[in-house]
């Protein structure tokens, strides 16, 4: 569904990125695990067009997307979640869904704010409140939110465990789980090994801006000489 | 004063109200989605007052043509925004934004002549709203009609900009956009098409600001520069991207102008006081009053740290064997001209070398020392006036008048620093242009003492140095003197502090640095400098007039500094060059130079994003790396 084949990206003189290619299939989850600076965000920025690549190519369902606008590629149905969740503080939780909303997709359930709060009650508790005055795990739950109001296909979640106190984390799993089982694509980055074995089919490890690894999640979490090598601080 | 009378005076004071408010609305709706401070918004209120003359010219004086003419005013110039959003701003918008800036003031210089070609040079003075002509008697007093419709139009105005803002998903997404606009863009909206809606809004109430003045105000040609001062205050005052600040402010600032000119000239403890002639300066008293106590402005929000307005910083060059060989052969060059004889071309070149240190000052303010001045001529003005005062007032010889002036530069820079340094970004700009606008109020209203608005004539150099190639050869060695002074400022501890404090105020002050100081220091030496080449002027020209503080020479300068190059060293240099010669070249070629002047300015900024100097060094540098 997603493929990024021999990407480099560059923050100026910054080389980031170095001949990154992966792949995401439909229906999966796949997790994105490094350290921090290893080029976790900068491949979900390149994706969504946010940092144009340096060269190499980006497909999103058979079109190549590398070189469109931001706003292009999330109408192809790229949904995107950043790291530090830049929720709109001025408006409430209603406007921020309406700032997410998106014209219907074919082949794509239709999200409605009545759905989302469905996925994050705590949302509807608080719908007409400043974004300003939420707590760091309702505002991670309300910047996903908002991107699934755009009805993506693919999900790029951007270490959406961050910060979370663990009992908001084990929530984000669940939450996550249900959006798999609704059918939705998932594309994310973490630190949180054991956060993302609980969410992920298949994991790809960076570092240092290359691709080192790449499996089934279940054997990484298996694997104490992989983990030692990439993972662990 | 009788109660009734103030009353009065409160009814005009929210009269004035609505008009600004419009402009200012405008202004802070495009600055807070775009980021671009719009100098053209002025002349697109003015412009809204020539159309509205024309169309209810057209329409006819009934009661449909005159509204009908007004609402044809705003969209005329809600769609001149739009247009000029996407034939000129939207190929800018990955430049820094002081480069923006410079864009919309090429733009007020081609819509200047183009009204100066459409209208001609005469005040038009509109008709009287049919059905609203007459006045009603309040409290014995008379009150237009028509005031009483604009007391209506702003509230309604801000009311259906509330609703815009707040019950629409356009609305939601403009102020979405006003916090993050690339967030916006994640979640798919087109920016595109959200700035230019945005432009066409803000314009159609700079528009409407200017046509529903035409009973009122006669269109005419310098409203342009005199509005957006207005609506920059406004802004400022009420908080940057608060609708309701900005009618706060309107309101607030309409009503002391009222008062003002309502008390006239008193007696207050034996000093004679005109309070009519205040009101050129309080709009920028309460403005700075307001950003020293509230930085902020009243409704707004504090803002995170912004510094040299967006600009990415390099590293300064360091002046090698090669950079001194070269420019020692221009001096060299420079020093050999008047051996042609060429009495025209020393005229033009004393000019180059005065502006190049004016411009040279600027750039030190505004590049390495990270402060946006929209208001340096204030420090060139007050450099001529206080060698002019000096001389003329004091009876000093010429040589100490031309010593001392600068002080008297560095003096007003010093004060007026101590209020700037405490703002960052926009705000500090605004607050520089403020003071500039107070000094030149001063200049053009106190006529015992500066001359008023004819200026003082009869400030000739002395004996020894009149002529003009003694002339020449002081304003070469004092200019270049000067702008190595300040080049030599950079690189020495205190410059080294001044760019540490640009680059990261909070790690600065962490090894020690006191920011404040510095900024205060290098804008006191920025004014200095500047202070030296206002005077070295007032002497070349012999006479002096209020023109030198105004906005226009300020925004001049900061042309100069940024077609130049503001990464550069030399760039100021080059722009002043580039600038005082082209001007020179077109004013005499064609009435319509500012449009000339304007469009070149446009290809230029589009062309060269990096300015002039910039590009060329960019274009040396990959050569040399393809050599190697």
């Amino acid at each position: 569904m997603l493929s990024l084949r021999n990407l480099h990206a560059c923050y100026g003189q910054a080389h980031i990125l170095a001949d990154v290619s992966l792949d995401v299939g439909a229906g999966e989850v796949v997790v994105l695990l490094g350290r921090n600076g290893a080029g976790k965000s900068t491949t979900l920025k390149s994706i969504m067009g946010l940092l144009p690549p340096h060269s190499g190519e980006i497909h999103f369902d058979g079109a190549r997307i590398d070189g469109k606008a931001p706003h292009d590629i999330a109408r192809l149905g790229l949904g995107y979640v950043p790291e530090d969740r830049r929720i709109f503080t001025d408006l409430t939780v209603e406007e921020n869904l309406e700032v997410g909303r998106q014209a219907e997709r074919a082949k794509t359930p239709l999200w409605t704010p009545e759905r989302v709060f469905a996925l994050f009650p705590n949302l509807a508790e608080m719908r007409h409140r400043s974004a300003a005055q939420m707590s760091g795990g309702e505002q991670q739950m309300l910047a996903i939110a908002r991107t699934l109001m755009g009805n993506p296909r693919l999900l790029l979640l951007d270490e959406p465990s961050e910060g979370l106190a663990p009992v908001i984390i084990a929530q984000m799993a669940r939450s996550i789980g249900e959006l798999k089982s609704q059918g939705l694509t998932v594309l994310l980055s973490e630190q949180n090994l054991h956060f993302a074995s609980q969410v992920a089919d298949r994991a790809y490890v960076l570092e240092k801006g290359r691709i080192r690894y790449q499996g089934a999640i279940t054997e990484l979490a298996n694997d104490p000489d992989a983990r030692r090598a990439y993972l662990s601080v | 004063m009788t109660f009734s009378s103030i009353v009065l005076q409160f009814i005009n004071g929210l009269a004035g109200t609505s008009s600004l408010f419009l402009v200012a609305a405008g202004l802070s709706l495009i600055f807070g989605v775009t980021r671009i401070v719009n100098f053209a918004h002025g002349s697109f209120y003015m412009l809204g007052l020539y159309v509205a003359y024309s169309a209810i010219g057209f329409f006819g004086t009934t009661i449909l043509g005159f509204w009908g003419g007004i609402v044809a005013a705003a969209l005329v110039i809600g769609v001149l925004g739009a247009v000029i959003e996407i034939l000129v701003l939207r190929r800018i918008y990955q430049a820094p934004e002081l480069f923006q800036l410079l864009a919309t003031f090429a733009v007020v210089l081609v819509i200047k002549d183009a009204a100066l070609g459409i209208w001609g040079p005469e005040d038009l003075l509109g008709p009287r709203a049919p059905g609203l002509r007459d006045a009603v008697t309040i409290l014995g007093g008379n009150v237009p009609q028509y005031d009483l419709a604009l007391i209506v139009i702003g509230p309604l105005v801000l009311a259906a900009l509330w609703l815009l803002l707040n019950r629409t998903r356009f609305g939601i997404l403009i102020r979405a956009a006003t916090q993050d606009r690339e967030m916006v863009a994640a979640l798919g909206v087109n920016q595109k098409h959200l700035f230019t809606a945005v432009f066409f809004l803000g314009s159609l109430l700079a528009g409407l600001g200017g046509a529903v003045q035409i009973p009122r105000e006669p269109a005419q040609l310098f409203l342009d520069i005199a509005v957006i001062a207005d609506a920059f205050v406004v802004v400022v005052v009420g908080g940057l991207g608060s609708i309701p600040g900005a009618f706060l402010a309107a309101f607030i600032i309409s009503v002391v102008k009222a008062f003002c000119i309502g008390i006239g000239d008193v007696t207050i403890l034996g000093f004679d006081v005109s309070f009519s002639k205040l009101t050129l300066v309080v709009e920028f008293v309460i403005m700075a009053i307001v950003l020293v106590v509230r930085p902020w402005g009243l409704l707004g929000r504090p803002q995170g740290q912004q510094r040299g307005a967006g600009m990415l910083s390099q590293p300064l060059p360091q002046i090698g064997r090669r950079f001194l060989l070269i420019a020692g052969s221009i001096v060299v060059l420079l020093a050999l001209l008047p051996a042609l004889g060429d009495r025209y071309l020393l005229v033009l070149l004393i000019d180059i070398l005065i502006f190049a240190l004016f411009a040279a000052s600027l750039h030190f303010l505004i590049g390495p020392a990270g402060m946006v001045s929209f208001g340096h001529a204030a420090y060139f003005g007050l450099g001529a006036y206080g060698a002019a005062l000096l001389l003329k007032q004091a009876g000093l010889p010429m040589e100490l008048a031309l010593l001392l002036a600068p002080l008297v530069a560095g003096a007003g820079a010093l004060l007026f620093g101590w209020f700037a340094v405490r703002l960052s970004g926009v705000y500090l700009a605004m607050l520089t242009l403020a003071f500039a606008q107070i000094v030149w109020s001063i200049a053009f209203q106190w006529d015992a003492f500066t001359g008023g608005s004819n200026g003082m004539v009869g400030i000739w150099p002395a004996e020894w140095l009149s002529s003009r190639t003694v002339f020449f050869y002081l304003t070469l060695i004092v200019c270049l003197g000067a702008v190595a002074g300040l080049w030599r400022i950079l690189y020495s501890p205190f410059g080294y502090a001044m760019r540490a404090g640009r680059d990261s105020p909070l790690r600065a002050e962490a090894i020690g640095i006191d920011v404040r100081s510095v900024q205060w220091f290098a804008f006191a030496i920025a004014g200095l400098f500047a202070g030296i080449a206002g005077a070295l002027f007032a002497f070349s020209k012999g006479s002096i007039s209020p023109d030198l503080l105004g906005i226009p020479r300020s925004v001049d300068a900061l042309v100069m500094v940024l077609l130049g190059g503001v990464q550069t060293l030399v760039g100021p240099v080059v722009g002043a060059a580039i600038f005082t010669w082209l001007q020179d070249e077109i004013a005499r070629a064609t009435e319509y130079w500012r449009a000339i002047l304007g469009l070149v300015i446009l290809l230029l900024v589009i062309a060269f994003p990096q300015g002039i100097a910039g590009f060329a060094g960019r274009l040396l540098a990959r050569r040399r790396s393809a050599q190697s």
